[in-house]
């Protein structure tokens, strides 16, 4: 593509690269947008960490009911087959492996899939890590979705992470507004680029880049 | 038999100084605010709170938490974009915050309640929420021990009481409420009815009334009508419409 993706743009390629019959979680925020480009004919079925899978869209007008909310804390609907849990359940499914990918937004990610995007390490900051580090060590495939540039400028993609760790080597692809990168075995590979060249990203990122994916 | 009490002061009537309070709910989904009012009323101090939160806008646990009589909150994520009272009392050094990770808090109070002495989990290692914790290496991977949480009380939020304790949940608001109940040495539910033992089909049960002391009727309106199970059953009764 000739220019850098939208955020409704970035969900849509999340969305493409789900695999069909996944059960998914999406983290609150950005990643939240990707429930939008699921077809129904994929059978993505959509995991709430606090008790719910078979989650349907944001509930409006007669549907919204306190009792049935998402991570966010913001109301959403059930689909037929749906089912409710307590917590501890909640975090097997995501903990013990059950779930096929998650998608989160961070702060940064290293080179070596390390995240960081519960705290900014600021000391005035209230932390608040709710359940990232369990699905950054549990999801079989964690998917990140973010801009690649923070506002100031700086690169969200680095050799180490500064800010405070939520998992180690737990990242395999990073969605960008500029590239989808593909991580494995300490080298970033760049699978698609948007407005930008694999080349320019590598002078800006300071990284090494491979053009293409990974190969296996 | 449950006992049915008649207001939330009679059912934390038990609440002493320092004691270690499970509150249930995410965000205000299931969050038992019948109880934490009564909770507002109580005299006991230097409480450790232990709930996913740590309160919204200026009532429920919020409330309580602005009284000051709350010393430390264990917690997951207690900043939220209407979380200003945590947030003041929290930067004036007035309250204590335990920070875990989510599933390890859930794990933490399912231990609790299950017997259990501890448990390693790979959820926080290598960050800074593993510090000072034992790490193990087991099969090659790396863990970290996480101990269990007790509660004096548990004040949590159901949807249907019988009378033997059984209770029902409603959606998403079922959260922590189940373990919970199972982790305090007094357990006061909060419930939109109560109805006679018999009335709910034993196979819809999710929380045995073995893991339950008191329930207390919410004084809202319910959010559904009856449970299936329970409708229309003589002898029931019903929060106020």
């Amino acid at each position: 593509m000739s220019s850098p993706l939208s955020r409704a743009d970035m969900a849509k390629i999340v969305a493409r690269d789900i695999p069909a019959g996944s059960y998914v979680n999406l983290g609150i925020g950005q990643p939240t947008l990707v429930a939008d480009y699921l077809p129904p004919d994929k059978h993505v079925v959509l995991h709430t960490e606090n008790g719910m899978l078979g989650m349907g869209p944001q509930a409006c007008g007669d549907e919204i009911d306190p009792d049935l909310t998402n991570a966010g804390k913001l109301p959403v609907t059930e689909l037929p087959g749906a089912s409710y849990f307590h917590h501890a359940d909640s975090f097997a499914m995501m903990r013990g492996g059950h779930l096929d990918v998650c998608v989160m937004g961070a702060f940064q990610v290293s080179t070596a899939g390390d995240l960081a995007n519960w705290h900014t390490g600021d000391p005035d900051a209230i932390p608040a890590v709710g359940g990232a580090m369990d699905l950054a060590v549990g999801a079989k495939t964690v998917y990140v979705m973010m801009t690649l540039f923070d506002k100031d400028g700086n690169a969200k993609v680095v050799p180490e992470c500064t800010y405070p760790l939520t998992g180690l080597a737990c990242v395999s692809r990073v969605y960008t507004d500029l590239a989808v990168f593909q991580l494995k075995n300490d080298q970033v590979y760049v699978t698609e680029t948007f407005g930008t060249t694999v080349g320019e990203l590598s002078a800006r990122l300071q990284i090494p880049l491979v053009a293409g994916p990974s190969p296996d | 038999m449950i006992e049915v009490c008649g207001d939330a002061g009679d059912a934390l009537r038990d609440l002493r100084d320092g004691a270690t309070v499970l509150v249930g709910g995410f965000g205000e989904a299931g969050l038992p605010f019948g109880l934490l009012e009564g909770l507002l009323r109580c005299s006991a101090r230097d409480l450790t709170v232990v709930s996913n939160n740590a309160g919204n806008g200026d009532s429920g646990l919020a409330a309580v938490l602005a009284t000051g009589r709350v010393k430390k909150i264990i917690c997951s994520y207690p900043r939220q974009v209407d979380s200003w009272v945590f947030d003041r009392l929290y930067r004036e050094g007035r309250i204590e915050l335990e920070l875990v990770p989510q599933g390890n808090l859930a794990e933490r109070i399912r231990a609790a309640g299950a017997g259990i002495g501890g448990f390693y989990t790979p959820t926080g290692v290598g960050t800074p929420l593993a510090a000072g914790k034992e790490v193990r290496n087991i099969a090659g991977r790396d863990y970290i021990l996480e101990l269990p949480i007790h509660g004096d009380v548990a004040l949590i939020r159901a949807d249907t009481a019988d009378e033997a304790g059984n209770l029902t949940y409603r959606k998403t608001a079922r959260n922590f409420g189940p373990i919970m109940a199972t982790a305090a040495k007094i357990t006061v539910a909060e419930v939109s009815r109560v109805v006679p033992a018999g009335a709910i089909d034993p196979e819809s049960v999710v929380t045995p009334g073995i893991f339950v002391n008191r329930v207390v009727l919410a004084s809202g309106p319910a959010r559904s009508g009856p449970a299936r199970s329970g409708s229309a059953h003589p002898g029931s009764r019903e929060a106020t419409r």
